[in-house]
């Protein structure tokens, strides 16, 4: 079953791929906006050369992975404590529904101001746009905490730190992990964004330079390798998650089918 | 009464305090970066109403229509078609997953190579964008319709048009919606960034320009209305959601209390 479906994708890859060679060979987009995909993967080969395209991709990652671990970091503490804290969810909730709506390309503009093109910059668009998915998930999973289960331990003379320890975080980490699933991806995009728009050093920085020189087959080897990342980065998460939740009932019934 | 005034307290009490500090904080600043918060807000009239309304915050909010439904409309009827058909699944998942991985605001100077910097390059960059949430959540969410639910379907005879709109499309709505809401927040995000990479107006283009010509209140101003936009566009989905997937949330309500 498995086996087949793994085929009837690879099928469905070889068409894709062979569609986009076809396409631009039999006229029906012009070969200078869309470039067969052998002439596409020759200019990635080329950038795969070129020690630039590595300083890129390592800048965009750094972006990435700085960012994120402050979201994660920030996230995840402010949502501890807003729960645990009497009242707190309550008075927060209204700034929070109004903050997290808010684009976080709106900040382009002061990004460019205070920091330049430096790492700030970026750091600054990725971490306001995944913190918000921490801190949500964060506090959906505390919600979800069965009150027997924490009466219990208040009664068994639990602390409070105790509490979070053995009953809050438990219940939460689910929650919390579907969250930096979310948030990673959503660093990708916006560490990309930042680098496209603002010009900081990195793959999207790249794409824009490749485009504005119409050096068009490498601006799609480059498009493709960002996709590549952020695929790599769901299968990433997803491990992560498993890995983390091995004990939890969710992941422990998908192993025993 | 009281309750409800406490309620009340609890949901205005933090935003003033912040905006308080911010007044009081930004009020004797004369840091270029960050003026302050009254000078922002008696430019803010100033700036966004009128003329500027007009041609750029009206054409932004139209071409993120015109996106969003065309991706919401293609979306929901591809992912129908690709959720319904095992096979058609499976041979579609993995470019679809690679295709999703791609971060949106990279097709914008793609897209650009094709239309051009007019209307049709943003309403596409908006489209292609948010297709992909909405069509793997439809997937997900026609694949998981209840077994039993479409055999009853089934046996009472109900098929074509009626089964995909009373079996099918309602009981993959939460997950759709779940996409369309995905969907929203990338939607304006490829609005502001298609304006602020080529464009000759609309809001990303204007807040570009203010920041450009160190007009750093103005700027501000532009800060908030995007907030703002954000903010109610994600209102005005919640009660669009609320309205038709009600019967979904009473549902889900009552079998909470049980």
């Amino acid at each position: 079953m498995r086996g087949a479906n793994t085929a009837l994708g690879a099928a469905g890859l070889a068409g894709f791929l062979a569609l986009w060679e076809a396409v631009p060979r039999l006229g029906l987009v012009k070969d200078d906006y869309f470039p067969p995909v052998s002439r596409v993967a020759g200019a990635l080969a080329t950038e795969l050369g070129d020690e630039a395209f590595w300083t890129a991709l390592g800048d965009t990652l750094t972006g990435w992975a700085v960012g994120l671990a402050i979201a994660v970091t920030a996230g995840i503490l402010a949502g501890v404590v807003i729960a645990v804290v009497p009242h707190l969810r309550a008075a927060t909730a209204s700034t929070i529904e109004f903050l997290r709506p808010i684009p976080s390309v709106a900040l382009i503009p002061l990004a460019v101001l205070l920091y330049g093109t430096e790492l700030r910059s970026v750091l600054l668009l990725v971490v306001y746009a995944s913190f918000w998915q921490i801190l949500v998930q964060t506090l959906y999973g505390v919600q979800d905490v069965d009150p027997v289960a924490e009466e219990t331990a208040r009664s068994y003379g639990l602390g409070p730190w105790a509490r979070v320890r053995h009953v809050l975080w438990p219940t939460a980490l689910p929650y919390v992990m579907t969250g930096v699933r979310l948030a990673a991806a959503v660093a990708l995009i916006l560490a990309v964004t930042a680098e496209l728009v603002i010009g900081a050093p990195g793959l999207g920085q790249r794409i824009a330079v490749a485009q504005t020189s119409q050096a068009v087959p490498e601006m799609y080897a480059l498009v493709v390798v960002t996709g590549v990342l952020g695929l790599l980065i769901n299968v990433g998460a997803r491990t992560v998650e498993r890995r983390a939740l091995a004990w939890h009932q969710s992941v422990r019934g998908e192993v025993t089918v | 009464m009281r309750l409800a005034l406490l309620r009340l307290l609890f949901v205005v009490a933090l935003p003033l305090v912040l905006v308080t500090v911010w007044w009081l904080a930004s009020d004797d600043s004369t840091d270029v970066y960050w003026p302050p918060l009254r000078t922002i807000l008696t430019t803010f009239p100033d700036v966004w109403t009128g003329e500027r309304l007009r041609a750029d915050v009206v054409p932004s909010l139209l071409r993120l229509l015109a996106g969003y439904t065309a991706a919401a409309v293609v979306g929901v009827a591809l992912g129908t078609v690709i959720g319904s058909y095992r096979r058609v699944r499976a041979v579609c998942e993995p470019v679809l997953e690679f295709l999703r991985a791609v971060p949106p605001p990279v097709l914008v100077p793609v897209i650009t190579l094709f239309a051009g910097i007019g209307d049709t390059m943003k309403i596409a960059v908006i489209a292609s964008g948010c297709v992909w949430p909405i069509l793997l959540n439809t997937v997900e969410g026609v694949r998981a319709v209840d077994p039993v639910m479409a055999e009853t379907a089934r046996s009472y005879g109900i098929t074509g048009v009626a089964r995909l709109r009373e079996v099918v499309l309602c009981s993959a709505g939460p997950q759709i919606f779940a996409g369309l809401r995905q969907a929203l927040s990338v939607g304006i995000i490829l609005m502001v960034i298609s304006e602020m990479f080529a464009a000759s107006n609309g809001l990303g283009y204007t807040i570009v320009q203010f920041q450009r010509r160190f007009a750093v209140p103005e700027m501000w101003t532009g800060i908030l209305v995007l907030g703002l936009l954000g903010f109610a566009l994600s209102v005005v989905f919640r009660v669009v959601e609320r309205r038709v997937l009600a019967w979904y949330h009473g549902l889900r309500a009552s079998s909470r209390r049980s």
